[in-house]
């Protein structure tokens, strides 16, 4: 039998979702009542009253809350997920704003009607009488703090963290060359198709409450709200329904509407559901990537850095659920495929009266990523050096791994990298983009009047983080095997290469699998989906699962067939003596024979009963055993697995419209060994579609009173397939990682990366313009060369 | 229907402005007049020197019909503009000059043509004029007792050509700013008549007169027509581009919708 592992097969799941056959969370629920919510007009005001008696004769309104009405937890603020000791002043929202609201969108009432038509139609009746306080809005205003975004938060910093390894004042003091870089990238948003959206029911007879919900973590949604409403984890079932992306987003939880829907369901002894449409998604979710960056680096003749110090103040928006986890992503991951000299960063992590700020696919890595990048090309720069150059005499070495960076990274264990072969990806990327013929390719673009530039850009990625995941594995009677994780699934493929390494690892045909994710009935222990470690965690712990399972179906087969289990294998789904199909047992078949039964219900059931034979001189389940063939495995690695990649960009800016277009994108990634080439490649696809938005589309465009005037699909630019590379040049490196069982790293997130950085790199050397500022668009790159010339640029 | 509706009621063809308008709860009409039975509206054909568009001829019919192309090429070079393929299969494009954006493509061609609306009632019909029909951003001449039934727009003249440029941030997406130019050649293959109509300039479409500008004679000054351009548009900014660069691209795009234009002109005069 072929290895399924590595083979670039369709996706399983597809045929389901492409013909219309998925179900997501708006299409299930049709017996439900609609929730709806007032949310909050002004970015910052104090909620005096709110009176709703103009909605309480609209047809079909079943009820109407109001924090007033929120009992025991319910009134409390919602979870601080992830606390950590820099964070000082961590602050979260009600479900329903209390006495202030802190950015336009915020819950302030929820109405439940017969239908959403109508459940709108009561919301914009309720009148709530505001007091507008300041807004802070933008990183700038949050650090001049002359308003307070919470009064009892000095200086509207949430929390402020320094990390470093070795004396980076010195170094850059004693280095031969400095530079000063200030650098900012601006908000943009994970967008996915779907937005978020719950269901819930409450089962009057057996007092079970079970919730449908959007979400990367279904057991994340189902501690959080079996705290608030009190009641047992046993008593509260979350479902996963087909979810239509997530990208960070859904990581969050419980939201509010989590929390209050299935409330109000088990309140009102009704199903109640929630369907966030998209503007709700724009002004009532999460946001990121809004930083501003201050760097000094120090380094010698030869580009190579000697110390490196950066400060950066990261805006968190209005409250701070997740920590501060993207911060200190980028102010770890930024130091990339390099060794940074000594090095020293300190951020602060700012309170402003916008939507909070959530992990978004990279995490805060593209702001690194961008802020390292910018400063490797400025230092090529300053020496007259090729920018590829600078880089490689910066590079980790193959044989400095494991390389310790010598910092504390997102998962409080040290960040060290695992394995990787930087220059090798450097020379792939060389070659796959023509770097070295690239300045023939200028001069010849030039004669025809085009301009040409060329931006790379290299990032390593943490992946895979703790700290654990669990599969099960059990194999049918049928023959057919189920396999079960708690991780949930958002469209990535999970299906598919769950299935490809259960195929191997049992030796079962892979038509004959079927997982299910995301779903506390079929597993209740799991952490979630984000961090680029679904393959890593809950792959590796399938592969443990499945490994369970074929050494019980081999103990069970052996015995049956009186062979020793080192002379067994597993092939097709059958159980034979090695090299002898004759010989072999269906693996369903084994499963029959290890659950000794009383009750015959089929034929293959009258094989396993207690007169069909075995031992009388043993017990019919022997000691320590169990019935079935089943596993079921945990995997929690001691660290993060390190990604890398590097992406390069070939842009045409038009001379006179200041158009950007992209020629060709270049990538080359290594994240370890390949389970499936071809949803590798899908990934990266998306990420770089998404680095292109960030890039040169997408901003949240709030004015000064922290309104959002972009919040719709027309006027949040987020890039077409006609915006996106037609043919995005791949090459892969295979670096296993020694720090799991499949040696892989993940995969999700690198595309979306190096996207600021590359971008900016490509344009400045287009341009001989510096970008210190992305998203960059035509009319921001018109202005560049207006102030830089002074003149109509031509 | 519309007469006993009055200001309450909307008509509903295409729907691609108002069923937006409609989900974000910025329109919220007591009655919706769906006109999408009335399939003999759908039609386009070309008849006395002008081109007849029906209410209900969506823009994908409309930029299909070959007699249409081949008669008013300016048409088909907006609606290709015009959003997306999607859209286009259920927007009308009657539907979206009565929406009156001043961003929108359609309109800036019926006023460069000097086309008419036709607008009809219970009270009879009434045939208004391109620059009378555009009264502000999104506000057309149609009173609301009135279904606005075609557009007629004049076939191109056989020595004049045409073109559309514009800057859009997203394939398909309102234009930052659009020029729609159309000239007519002497007998000596020099500009006799030279104008053009800006998107995304200002609140209603502007229609400037080039051909001045152009000069006369065969060597025609594109370069002064755009600079003319600069002077006559008054841009504002947004989010998406400032007044400076909306301003700057006017210039850029009148050279280039006019070299179009000439090119158009002379392969005709040609042909």
């Amino acid at each position: 039998m072929t290895a399924m592992f590595g083979e670039p097969i369709a996706r399983l799941e597809d045929d389901r979702l492409l013909r219309g056959n998925g179900a997501y969370l708006d299409d299930l629920g049709h017996d439900a009542l609609a929730a709806a919510f007032v949310r909050s007009p002004h970015a910052h005001a104090r909620v005096l009253g709110v009176d709703v008696a103009d909605a309480l004769d609209v047809d079909g309104l079943v009820a109407i809350y109001t924090y007033e009405d929120l009992p025991g937890r319910i009134a409390e603020p919602l979870p601080l997920l992830i606390p950590h000791p820099a964070l000082t002043h961590g602050r979260t929202g009600y479900p329903l704003a209390s006495d202030e609201v802190n950015y336009v969108g915020e819950p302030v009432v929820m109405v439940i009607a017969r239908d959403r038509y109508l459940a709108e139609d009561a919301a914009e009746r309720i009148m709530v009488d505001y007091e507008p306080l300041p807004a802070v809005v933008g990183v700038d205003a949050a650090l001049a703090a002359e308003h307070l975004v919470h009064p009892d938060v000095p200086g509207n910093v949430a929390g402020h963290l320094v990390q470093s390894n070795g004396d980076a004042a010195a170094a850059i003091a004693a280095a031969p060359r400095t530079l000063e870089l200030h650098l900012y990238i601006e908000r943009s948003a994970s967008t996915p198709l779907e937005g978020r959206g719950v269901l819930a029911r409450w089962d009057t007879e057996s007092r079970r409450l079970r919730i449908w919900t959007s979400t990367q973590t279904s057991t994340g949604v189902r501690a959080a709200v079996a705290a608030k409403l009190e009641l047992d984890l046993a008593d509260v079932d979350v479902i996963t329904p087909d979810v239509g992306g997530g990208f960070g987003v859904k990581i969050v939880h419980p939201w509010p509407e989590e929390v209050l829907v299935p409330w109000a369901a088990r309140l009102l002894r009704q199903p109640v559901k929630f369907t966030e449409d998209r503007i709700e998604h724009f002004v009532a979710s999460a946001h990121e990537r809004g930083q501003r960056h201050q760097v000094r680096v120090g380094f010698d003749d030869d580009g190579r850095l000697l110390g490196l110090d950066v400060r950066f103040w990261h805006d968190n928006g209005a409250y701070i659920p997740y920590g501060l986890i993207v911060p200190i992503i980028t102010s770890t991951q930024l130091l990339g495929p390099y060794k940074p000299g000594a090095y020293r960063v300190e951020f602060s992590s700012l309170y402003t009266n916008t939507v909070i700020v959530t992990p978004y696919r990279g995490a805060g890595r593209p702001q690194g990523v961008f802020v390292m990048e910018r400063t490797m090309d400025a230092i090529a720069a300053a020496l007259g050096l090729d920018r590829t150059v600078v880089r490689e005499r910066n590079f980790i070495q193959p044989d400095e791994m494991p390389y310790d960076q010598g910092l504390i990274f997102q998962d409080g264990r040290p960040l060290i990298y695992d394995s990787g072969d930087y220059p090798a990806v450097l020379a792939r990327l060389k070659a796959l983009a023509g770097w070295d013929g690239f300045e023939a390719e200028r001069a010849a673009a030039a004669e025809q009047g085009r301009r040409l530039g060329i931006g790379l850009a290299c990032y390593v990625e943490g992946t895979g983080v703790g700290p654990y995941e669990g599969a099960h594995v059990v194999v049918e009677t049928s023959g057919k095997v189920k396999v079960a994780t708690g991780l949930t699934t958002q469209g990535q493929g999970h299906q598919t290469v769950f299935a490809q390494i259960v195929a191997d690892e049992l030796g079962v045909p892979i038509g004959d699998i079927e997982v299910v994710t995301g779903d506390t009935r079929a597993f209740g222990y799991a952490v979630g989906t984000f961090a680029s470690r679904a393959a890593v965690m809950s792959g590796s712990a399938v592969a443990l699962a499945a490994r369970a399972a074929r050494a019980k179906a081999i103990r069970v087969a052996a015995a049956a067939l009186e062979a020793s289990p080192d002379d067994l294998e597993i092939t097709g789904g059958i159980v034979q003596i090695k090299g002898d199909p004759e010989s072999g047992i269906a693996i369903g078949t084994v499963a029959v024979l290890s659950n000794p039964l009383r009750y015959a219900f089929d034929e293959a059931a009258q094989a396993a009963t207690q007169f069909a034979g075995g031992d009388i001189g043993k017990p019919p389940v022997a000691d320590g055993d169990e019935p079935g063939i089943e596993g079921r495995e945990y995997f929690s690695p001691l660290r993060s697995t390190f990604a890398s990649g590097m992406h390069a960009v070939v842009v045409e800016t038009d001379p006179l419209t200041a158009e950007i277009r992209i020629v060709r994108y270049c990538v080359v990634h290594d994240c370890g060994r390949l389970i499936n080439p071809r949803i590798v490649e899908g990934q990266i696809h998306g990420g770089v579609a998404q680095g292109v938005g960030g890039a040169l589309y997408e901003r949240m465009a709030y004015d000064e009173t922290g309104q959002l005037q972009n919040a719709s699909f027309m006027d949040f630019l987020m890039p077409y397939v006609s915006e996106v590379p037609a043919g995005i040049e791949i090459d892969h490196l295979e670096t296993p990682s020694p720090l799991n069982p499949l040696g892989i790293k993940g995969a999700g997130e690198a595309g979306v990366i190096p996207g600021a950085a590359v971008f900016a790199a490509a344009i400045e050397d287009a341009e001989g313009i510096a970008i210190t500022s992305m998203p960059i668009s035509p009319s921001d790159l018109f202005e560049l060369r207006l102030s830089r010339r002074g003149d109509r640029a031509v | 229907m519309l007469a006993s509706t009055g200001p309450d009621g909307k008509v509903l063809a295409g729907g691609q402005s108002l069923v937006p308008l409609l989900n974000m709860r910025l329109a919220t009409p007591e009655h919706i007049v769906d006109i999408n039975r009335l399939t003999e509206l759908a039609y386009v054909s070309v008849a006395d020197g002008q081109v007849m568009i029906g209410a209900l001829a969506r823009h994908a019919q409309v930029l299909a019909d070959p007699v249409v192309a081949a008669a008013q090429p300016l048409i088909a070079q907006a609606l290709r503009l015009v959003a997306h393929p999607v859209i286009r299969n259920r927007g009308t494009t009657v539907g979206s000059i009565v929406h009156a954006d001043p961003s929108g493509e359609m309109t800036a061609v019926l006023a460069l043509l000097g086309g008419t609306v036709l607008l009809a009632s219970t009270g009879g019909e009434r045939s208004v004029s391109a620059e009378d029909f555009f009264l502000g951003p999104l506000e057309s001449d149609v009173r609301p007792d009135e279904l606005a039934t075609q557009v007629s727009l004049p076939v191109l003249g056989a020595r004049a050509g045409c073109a559309f440029a514009e800057v859009s941030r997203r394939n398909g997406d309102y234009a930052v700013c659009g020029v729609a130019a159309m000239v007519e050649l002497d007998g000596g293959g020099g500009i006799s008549r030279a104008r053009a109509a800006y998107l995304s300039v200002a609140g209603t479409p502007l229609i400037a007169d080039l051909t001045e500008a152009c000069g006369a004679g065969a060597g025609a000054d594109l370069a002064a027509a755009g600079r003319l351009a600069m002077a006559r548009v008054s841009p504002g900014s947004d989010i998406h581009a400032t007044a400076a660069y909306r301003r700057h691209l006017a210039g850029v795009l009148t050279e280039r919708a006019l070299a179009g234009a000439l090119a158009h002109a002379k392969g005709r005069s040609d042909g």
